[in-house]
């Protein structure tokens, strides 16, 4: 498997949408590094014949009456909002239109 | 003994007692632990919320019913009036619920988890949420934002994480109760390093609608305590189906006080597991277990060896399927609809900018370095090599323990291969930090309960060593009934609970100039 550098970091912050200096990029770059590596046997550890789990007791077709449960008011829904307008979260521009 | 020292050195099970026969009233309990906190917490940190006038409020409570007499006495839980502290990682109303991060400082949750229902059901006064590694990521308490937990047993050393506030709020009894939640061992490794008892019960066992998720395969709310009888009765309390998380098993509760009342270990066959104990477990730990070993061997257990040859897979599988889960269920803090909102020092200011702005302000560095490990082990390309790989290893872990229970009834191990490190140690050595779980994730990635104990103290550094027992799936009930055993077999050698060998905390009160402050002042430098 690939290691990880500098540049994959940059993209994945990107992704993870968490804003990084040079500083962080590279320390979390080595540090990385570091965990994928020792990671690495994962991969090798079982055959094409292994099932995956994903989940450890798994439970199938979990249901519920389709009735109204417990519902929040739009107050209470927006009670820890860093910013709400008439009863809706407020958010700054969707698009950049600069 | 003053009067307020016997009842916060109590167990829940005899304050529960003492509450019945009105001995004692349920305000003087709650005062008591209050008082204690007061006392010790600034040296302690194990709390980040104390929620005094509640608590006492619902002790009132109490109280009145049982003057009152009648009906609703007779129908007040057994628990009621005996106080708990809660992980501040389940949401409380009317208390924050921050998971000790900045992005939810000042937080307060519009509903409860249910385990917090539960305990409001049972009149238990919640005193307070306790201190945590952000988002529960860490084996130390020290990825709080708002400042590690100290250990009771020595101020200079980690609690245990992540649930490290827990653990050592029960172990310096500022609480008797207190609820955790268990990933890859937050409930266990604290309660090893603190000489306390906690445990991961099987996987959907407690309900965790309302505690904010790491890693939904993996995560699971149990109790803590300093007794395996407490850990039963506040076990049963929280217990149980509910049909708010589609992931609780719809199977009845077993009688767990009753199995930890009637512990017995005769006949029983005990599977001590190689791959986890021996070479990188240090010494004092290791000879602790195989005193454990002797003793319930004494006491009729069979001690059988298993092999478990996947182990050795279990910390790189869980270090890829964790941080994956952790990406997606920590997307949703996304600055618009809870938490801190950042805005971006220049340029447009679009919802990206936003977004990235406020959770780099917001996380801290272990999230952070998570968050990108699990869009990593996610991403096009890498899925099949890392998170596919990692969920076929934990067949295969599943497939040991399947083996390992056609031998043995239940297992056992050290919990953590070290007692306690010191603050600062392993902060910028993330691998060595995650080596702290190497016993206690696979229970988690096979969803399989455990319990841990403390077996007693290393004689190299003085410090508590945890005993771990694991039992099949909804089998939980067979992890009380050993552990009771265990239990008593080591107070009958210690003549008393191991904590009764901790430091008082007293002089720490009453002088509190000299060595403490030299303490946190070397914590931060370590920083």
């Amino acid at each position: 498997m690939a290691a990880i550098n500098r540049d994959d970091v940059a993209h994945l912050a990107q992704l993870a949408h968490i804003e990084m200096s040079a500083e962080e990029l590279d320390r979390m770059a080595g540090e990385l590094a570091v965990i994928v590596e020792s990671v690495k046997s994962v991969s090798e550890a079982a055959g094409d014949d292994v099932p995956a789990t994903s989940h450890p007791l798994p439970l199938t077709n979990v249901f519920r009456e389709d009735v109204v449960g417990h519902t929040f008011t739009a107050e209470q829904a927006l009670s820890g909002a860093p910013d709400a307008y008439e009863g809706r979260f407020k958010v700054p521009a969707i698009l950049d239109e600069g | 003994m003053t009067d307020s020292t016997e009842l916060i050195r109590s167990s829940a099970a005899a304050l529960a007692d003492r509450l019945a026969a009105r001995e004692v009233s349920a305000v003087e309990v709650t005062q008591a632990h209050l008082d204690r906190i007061a006392a010790v917490d600034g040296k302690i940190h194990a709390f980040l919320h104390v929620n005094t006038d509640e608590a006492l409020a619902v002790a009132a409570e109490v109280d009145a019913i049982r003057a009152a007499g009648g009906a609703a006495a007779a129908e007040l839980h057994a628990l009621a009036g005996v106080p708990i502290a809660v992980k501040d990682l389940i949401v409380t109303v009317g208390q924050p619920t921050t998971a000790g991060s900045k992005i939810l400082e000042g937080w307060h949750s519009p509903y409860d988890a249910t385990v917090v229902e539960r305990l409001r059901a049972a009149k238990m006064p919640i005193l307070g949420k306790t201190n945590l590694d952000e988002f529960a990521m860490g084996s130390s308490t020290e990825h709080s934002a708002f400042g590690p937990t100290h250990n009771p047993w020595d101020l200079d050393r980690i609690p245990g994480g992540s649930g490290g506030g827990s653990a050592a709020a029960v172990a310096a009894f500022e609480a008797p109760l207190a609820l955790g939640t268990d990933t890859g061992g937050s409930i266990r490794q604290p309660g090893a390093v603190t000489g306390t008892v906690g445990v991961k019960p099987t996987y959907g066992g407690v309900s965790r609608y309302g505690a904010i998720a790491m890693a939904s395969s993996l995560d699971q709310i149990g109790p803590v305590s300093r007794t395996v009888l407490d850990s039963a009765l506040l076990h049963q309390v929280i217990g149980g189906h509910d049909p708010r998380d589609s992931t609780s098993l719809p199977d009845p509760l077993e009688d767990l006080v009753a199995a930890a009342r009637t512990g017995n270990v005769d006949g029983m066959k005990i599977g001590i597991i190689k791959e986890l104990h021996g070479e990188g477990y240090q010494a004092g730990v290791e000879t602790r277990f195989n005193e454990s070993l002797e003793l319930l061997k004494a006491a009729g257990a069979e001690i059988v060896e298993v092999s478990c040859p996947h182990f050795k897979y279990a910390l790189g599988a869980y270090y890829l399927i964790m941080p994956s889960e952790a990406s997606s269920n920590l997307a949703k803090f996304d600055g618009v609809r809870y938490g801190l909102r950042v805005l971006p020092e220049d340029g447009p200011m679009t919802i990206e900018r936003v977004m990235a702005a406020t959770r780099a302000a917001g996380f801290g560095d272990e999230v952070k370095r998570r968050i990108i490990l699990g869009t990593y082990a996610l991403s096009a390309g890498y899925y099949d090599a890392y998170y596919g790989s990692a969920q076929k290893v934990r067949t295969l872990i599943q497939r040991d323990f399947a083996a390992a229970f056609g031998k043995a009834d239940v297992l056992i191990s050290p919990t953590a291969p070290t007692t306690a490190f010191k603050l600062g140690e392993k902060l910028n050595d993330p691998l060595a930090m995650y080596l702290n779980d190497v016993a206690t994730i696979p229970a988690n990635m096979a969803g399989i309960p455990g319990l841990s104990l403390p077996g007693g103290l290393a004689d190299e550094d003085g410090l508590p060593v945890g005993i771990q027992l694991l039992a099949p799936a909804r089998k939980d009930a067979r992890l009380y009934r050993v552990g009771a055993v265990l239990e008593s077999l080591l107070e009958a050698q210690w003549g008393g609970p191991l904590l009764d060998r901790a430091p008082s905390l007293v002089e720490l009160v009453e002088t509190p100039v000299v060595e403490p402050v030299e303490t946190l002042v070397g914590t931060k430098e370590a920083k």
